[in-house]
C-alpha cells in the first residue's frame, strides 16, 4: 500500500482539475460528488497506509517519484515519505477534510453552479497542497505544499472576492504568511549550504553529528520556527487569522482550525532534533506560544462575531501547541493538533450551522435561545465546548492537561500561565455557548421565523466530529490511569533522534499529576459555572464597552499598532518613491529618451532629402572616414 | 614592375568613377561610372592574379574566374538597369536623377 | 633611367585610360562619355594582355566595347539624348563631388602606398589561357557557371517586364 502514496494527493489534484475546469459545464451535484469523492477516495487509502504504519517496528519510508532539482552535488528529488507522523497527519487532513467537503455541499448550496465547483476545486487544491507539506520526504517539497496551502487560503478567503474588505483579509494573510515563508525559504538555503541537503534523515543525522553548542542549528531552527510562526498564526504574525474568518465558514474549519494552521506545529515536530539541540530556541518557542495563547485568549473574552471568538481561540491553542513544542514535549503538541482539529473544526462547523440558519448573521448579540430551534448544532457545539474547556473526559482535556502537566515540569511560572490561560478558553468559550444558545433570541421577527435544523450533510459530519471529540482523547491517555498512551508509542520513531539529546528530567509523582489533573479540572468547571451565571439570561443593552473590555474588543489594538508603525511608514516610503524616484526620477529618464530620440530624429529626418545624389555623397564620404579611422588606428 | 602600379592605377580610375557619380545627374553617364569602377576592380584583381601566379600559386586562375563572372553579373546588370531607365525616361521625359527623389516619402 | 618596354607600354596605356575616363565624366556630350569610355575599356583589355589574362582581354572587349557600350549608345540615341540637355547641377555640390572623390583618391593612395606585395615578374605565365581557363571555369565552377545562366535568363525576363509598356 505504501507505493500508492502517491495516490493520496493526486486524487484531490484530480478533483481539482475536473472541478476547475470544468466549473461551466459540471452540476452543483457532480461538482460536490468529485470534490467530496476525491478526498474521500484519498482518505480510505489514508486509512490503509496507516493501518499498515501503525504496525509496531515500522520503518520510514521514502516513496521517490522523480528527480526534482539537480544541481551540482544537490539532489533535490520529488520524494514521498511515509512515516508515523505523516500517516497520522494524512488522517487528520483527509478525514476532516470528507466531513468538511460533505458539510459543504450543503453550506454552499445557494452558490452558482460556477461558483460551487470553483469552491471545490479550491478545496480540493488546498487538500491536495496540505498533503503534499505532509508527505514531503524534504524540505524543499514541505515548501511546495507550503506555498501551496497559502495560495488555496489567499483564494478561499477572497472566495466571495467582489467584498472588497474580504479581498483586502486575504491580502492580509497572503502577506503575512509571505514574511513568514521567508524565513522558513532562508532556513532552507542555510541547511543547503551547511548541510548540503534538503532530505529529512540526512539533515537530522548531520545536525545530530554536529550536536549540541554548533551556531547553524540554532540559525536554521529560529528560520524556519519565524516560517512556523507566519503560517501557524503566531506572535506577531497572527493578526491574518482572525481576519481570514471572511472566507466561507468550512473553510475556516478546516484551513485556519484544523489543519493549514497546524503546518508550523508539523514542521517544527518533524525537525524536533533541530529544536532539541537548540534549546535557546526551544525556549524562544515555547514564550512566544505562551505569550499568544494568553493574547488571543483575553482578546477572545470580548469579541461580538461568532467566528471571531473561535478565530482568537485557534490562535491562543495554537500558542498552546507552540507551548507544548516548547517545551520538548512534541507527541503532545502532536496529540494536541489531533484533539483540536476534531473540536475546533466541530465549533466551527457548528457556528457554520448557526449562521446558516440565522441568514449570515454573525454577531452573537443578535442571537440567543438556539438551542431550541437546532437540537443537533446545540448539542454538538456544546460537546466541543466542553472539550476545549478541558472538562475531564473528552479529548480536549487530555491534551490540554498533558500539555500542563510538561509545562509544570519545565516552568512553574510558564504552568501557571497556562492553566489561566485554559480557565479563559473555558470562559470565552461558554460566554460563546449561553450567548448564543441560551436566553431568548435577540435577532428580528422574520430571522426568528426562518431559524431551523441544518440539514443531514451539515448534522452528519458535526455528529462524526462531536463522537470523535469525546473519544479523540483516549489515543493519549496519561499514564496515571495506568494504562500507556498509544500514541507516544506510535509516535515514538519519529521523536527517536531526538531522545539522545534530550536532558533526563523530573518525572512527576503520580500524586502531583493526579493533583494537577484536578485542580485545572475544578478551576474548569468552577469557571464554567461562573460564565452560565453572568451569560446565561444575557442581554444586549446596546452599551459601548469601557476601560479593559474596550481594549480588548479592539484586540489590544494590535492591528491599529501595526498600521501605525508598519504599514503607514511603508505607504509614506512607498509614496515617497512614487513621487521622488518614480515619477520625477525613472518616468522623467524614460520619456526623456524618448523625447530626445523623437527630437533628434526630427532633426536627422531632414537628411532623407530622396536625392540620390546626396545618399552617394555621404556613403563616399563615410568611406573616406573609415579608411582615415583605419589608418590612424593602425 | 611594382604591382603598385596597377593598384594606383585601379585606385585612379576607380575614383574617377565615383566622382563621376557625384558630379553627373544624367543616370546614363552615371551608370556608365559605376561600370568604370568596376573595370577598376577587375584590373586590380587581374594584377593581384598575375602577382600570385607568378608566386606559384596554382590557384590564381580563380581570380580571374572571378573578374569573369563580374563581368557576367554586369552585363545583367547593364540589361536591367538600361531597361529601368528607360521606363523612368518614358515616364518623366528626363533621366535626372534629381527628380527621382521620391524614396523621400 | 633604364625603363623597359613593359613600363612604357603601361605607362602609355596608364595615361590614355586615365584621360579617357576623365572624359567620360567631364564631357557634357553623353554620346562622347560613351566614346571615351569605350577608349578605357580598350586599353584595360591592353592591360589585361599585358598581365597574361588574354582570355579576359576578349571576353572584355566582346562584353563591354561590343555589348553593354553599345546598348548605352542604343539608349542614348533612342531617347535623343546627344544634346547637351543635362541640366546644370548646383555648382557647390559639383565641387563637393570633386572634393570627396579626390579625398578618397588620397585617402586609398596613402592607405595602400606602402603595401607589401612582391613585384610582377616580367616573364608570362599560362593561367590565363582559355585552356586552363576553361579547365577550371567547367571543373571547380561549374555550378556558379550554370547558375549565371539563370541569371542571363532572369535578367533578360526583367528588362523585357520593365520595358514593357503598361506593365
Amino acid at each position: 500500500m505504501i507505493h500508492l502514496v502517491w495516490l493520496v494527493p493526486f486524487l484531490p489534484l484530480l478533483g481539482f482539475l475536473v472541478n476547475g475546469l470544468g466549473r461551466r459545464y459540471l452540476s452543483k451535484s457532480l461538482a460536490g460528488i468529485v470534490g467530496s469523492g476525491a478526498v474521500l477516495a484519498a482518505f480510505v487509502i489514508s486509512l490503509l497506509i496507516f493501518l499498515e504504519v501503525k504496525a509496531p517496528g515500522f520503518q520510514a519510508q521514502v516513496v521517490p517519484l522523480f528527480d526534482f532539482i539537480s544541481a551540482g552535488s544537490l539532489h533535490i528529488p520529488f520524494a514521498f515519505q511515509v512515516d508515523q507522523l505523516s500517516a497520522l497527519f494524512l488522517l487528520i487532513i483527509t478525514g476532516v477534510g470528507s466531513l468538511i467537503h460533505i458539510y459543504s455541499t450543503s453550506y454552499m448550496h445557494d452558490e452558482s453552479s460556477e461558483g460551487f465547483a470553483r469552491y471545490f476545486a479550491y478545496l480540493n487544491l488546498f487538500v491536495f497542497s496540505m498533503l503534499i507539506l505532509v508527505l514531503g520526504a524534504n524540505y524543499v517539497m514541505m515548501f511546495i505544499g507550503w506555498e501551496g496551502v497559502g495560495l488555496c487560503s489567499y483564494l478561499l478567503i477572497g472566495f466571495w472576492f467582489k467584498n472588497t474588505n474580504y479581498n483586502n483579509a486575504a491580502k492580509k494573510a497572503f502577506i503575512m504568511n509571505r514574511i513568514g515563508d521567508l524565513g522558513f525559504l532562508l532556513g532552507i538555503f542555510t541547511m543547503i549550504v551547511h548541510f548540503g541537503s534538503v532530505s529529512f534523515p540526512e539533515v537530522f543525522e548531520k545536525a545530530a553529528a554536529l550536536g549540541e553548542g554548533s551556531k547553524v542549528i540554532p540559525a536554521i531552527a529560529i528560520l524556519l520556527f519565524v516560517g512556523a510562526a507566519g503560517k501557524s498564526a503566531q506572535l506577531p504574525l497572527y493578526t491574518w487569522l482572525p481576519d481570514a474568518m471572511a472566507g466561507p465558514t468550512p473553510v475556516s474549519a478546516l484551513i485556519h482550525a484544523a489543519t493549514m494552521v497546524t503546518a508550523g506545529i508539523y514542521m517544527i515536530a518533524r525537525s524536533n532534533i533541530l529544536y532539541t539541540l537548540a534549546p535557546c530556541i526551544q525556549t524562544i518557542v515555547a514564550i512566544i506560544g505562551l505569550a499568544t495563547a494568553v493574547l488571543a485568549a483575553t482578546i477572545a473574552l470580548k469579541q461580538d462575531d461568532i467566528k471571531k471568538v473561535l478565530a482568537y481561540s485557534t490562535v491562543s491553542q495554537l500558542g498552546y501547541m507552540f507551548l507544548a513544542l516548547g517545551v520538548g514535549a512534541y507527541t503532545t503538541a502532536v496529540f494536541h493538533v489531533m484533539t483540536h482539529a476534531f473540536f475546533k473544526a466541530l465549533l466551527f462547523l457548528g457556528s457554520g450551522s448557526v449562521i446558516h440558519a440565522m441568514g449570515g448573521e454573525q454577531n452573537i448579540n443578535k442571537m440567543g435561545g438556539l438551542k431550541k430551534y437546532m437540537p443537533v448544532t446545540h448539542i454538538t457545539f456544546l460537546i466541543g465546548c466542553l472539550a476545549i474547556a478541558g472538562i475531564p473526559g473528552l479529548s480536549g482535556f487530555f491534551s490540554k492537561d498533558e500539555i500542563l502537566a510538561e509545562t509544570f515540569i519545565s516552568n512553574k511560572i510558564m504552568y501557571g500561565i497556562a492553566l489561566l490561560t485554559a480557565l479563559m478558553t473555558a470562559f470565552y468559550m461558554f460566554r460563546l455557548y449561553y450567548i448564543t444558545f441560551c436566553g431568548k433570541f435577540r435577532g428580528t421577527h422574520e430571522q426568528e421565523h426562518h431559524l431551523h435544523e441544518s440539514p443531514a450533510a451539515i448534522t452528519i459530519p458535526l455528529i462524526i466530529l462531536a463522537v470523535l471529540s469525546v473519544v479523540g482523547g483516549y489515543v493519549g491517555l496519561p499514564e496515571v490511569f495506568g494504562t500507556h498512551s498509544i500514541l507516544k508509542e506510535y509516535l515514538a520513531p519519529v521523536f527517536a533522534p531526538s531522545a539522545p539529546f534530550i536532558h533526563e528530567h523530573e518525572h512527576l509523582t503520580h500524586n502531583t499529576e493526579w493533583l494537577l489533573m484536578a485542580l485545572s479540572s475544578v478551576l474548569v468547571i468552577i469557571t464554567i459555572f461562573f460564565a452560565r451565571s453572568w451569560y446565561r439570561n444575557y442581554e444586549d443593552n446596546g452599551e459601548p464597552r469601557t476601560g479593559i473590555a474596550k481594549v480588548l474588543e479592539n484586540k489590544w489594538y494590535v492591528d491599529e499598532l501595526y498600521d501605525a508603525i508598519i504599514v503607514k511608514p511603508l505607504m509614506m516610503l512607498s509614496r515617497f518613491f512614487e513621487e521622488a524616484i518614480e515619477k520625477s526620477g525613472i518616468d522623467r529618464l524614460v520619456n526623456g529618451v524618448g523625447r530626445g530620440v523623437h527630437w533628434g530624429s526630427q532633426q536627422v529626418r531632414l537628411l532623407q532629402s530622396g536625392q540620390v545624389g546626396f545618399y552617394i555623397f555621404a556613403m563616399v564620404i563615410g568611406m573616406v572616414v573609415l579608411f582615415v579611422i583605419g589608418f590612424l588606428l593602425k | 614592375m611594382p604591382v603598385q602600379y596597377y593598384i594606383f592605377l585601379s585606385i585612379a580610375l576607380f575614383c574617377i568613377g565615383v566622382m563621376g557619380v557625384l558630379m553627373r545627374r544624367n543616370a546614363i553617364i552615371i551608370f556608365m561610372c559605376v561600370e568604370l569602377m568596376l573595370n577598376a576592380v577587375n584590373l586590380l584583381l587581374v594584377a593581384f592574379s598575375k602577382m600570385w601566379a607568378d608566386a606559384g600559386r596554382v590557384d590564381a586562375g580563380g581570380a580571374q574566374i572571378f573578374v569573369f563572372f563580374i563581368m557576367v553579373v554586369a552585363a545583367a546588370e547593364v540589361a536591367a538597369g538600361l531597361a529601368i531607365i528607360v521606363m523612368v525616361y518614358r515616364n518623366s521625359q528626363s533621366v535626372d536623377i534629381n527628380i527621382m527623389n521620391r524614396l523621400k516619402n | 633611367m633604364g625603363m623597359s618596354l613593359q613600363q612604357i607600354v603601361f605607362g602609355v596605356l596608364s595615361i590614355i585610360s586615365i584621360i579617357s575616363a576623365l572624359g567620360v565624366i567631364l564631357s557634357k556630350n553623353p554620346v562622347t562619355s560613351v566614346l571615351c569610355l569605350i577608349v578605357t575599356f580598350f586599353t584595360i583589355a591592353g592591360h589585361y594582355i599585358m598581365l597574361n589574362a588574354q582570355f579576359l582581354a576578349v571576353v572584355h572587349i566582346i562584353v563591354y566595347a561590343g555589348a553593354i557600350m553599345v546598348l548605352f549608345l542604343f539608349v542614348i540615341m533612342l531617347m535623343n539624348l546627344n544634346a547637351e540637355i543635362e541640366p546644370q547641377k548646383r555648382n557647390w555640390l559639383k565641387y563637393a563631388g570633386a572634393i570627396s572623390g579626390g579625398a578618397l583618391l588620397l585617402v586609398l593612395l596613402g592607405a595602400l602606398r606602402e603595401a607589401d606585395v612582391t613585384p610582377l615578374q616580367p616573364g608570362s605565365t599560362d593561367i590565363g589561357l582559355i585552356s586552363n581557363l576553361g579547365k577550371t571555369l567547367f571543373s571547380q565552377y561549374v555550378v556558379p557557371f550554370e547558375v549565371s545562366s539563370i541569371l542571363f535568363l532572369s535578367a533578360m525576363v526583367g528588362a523585357v517586364v520593365i520595358g514593357k509598356r503598361e506593365a
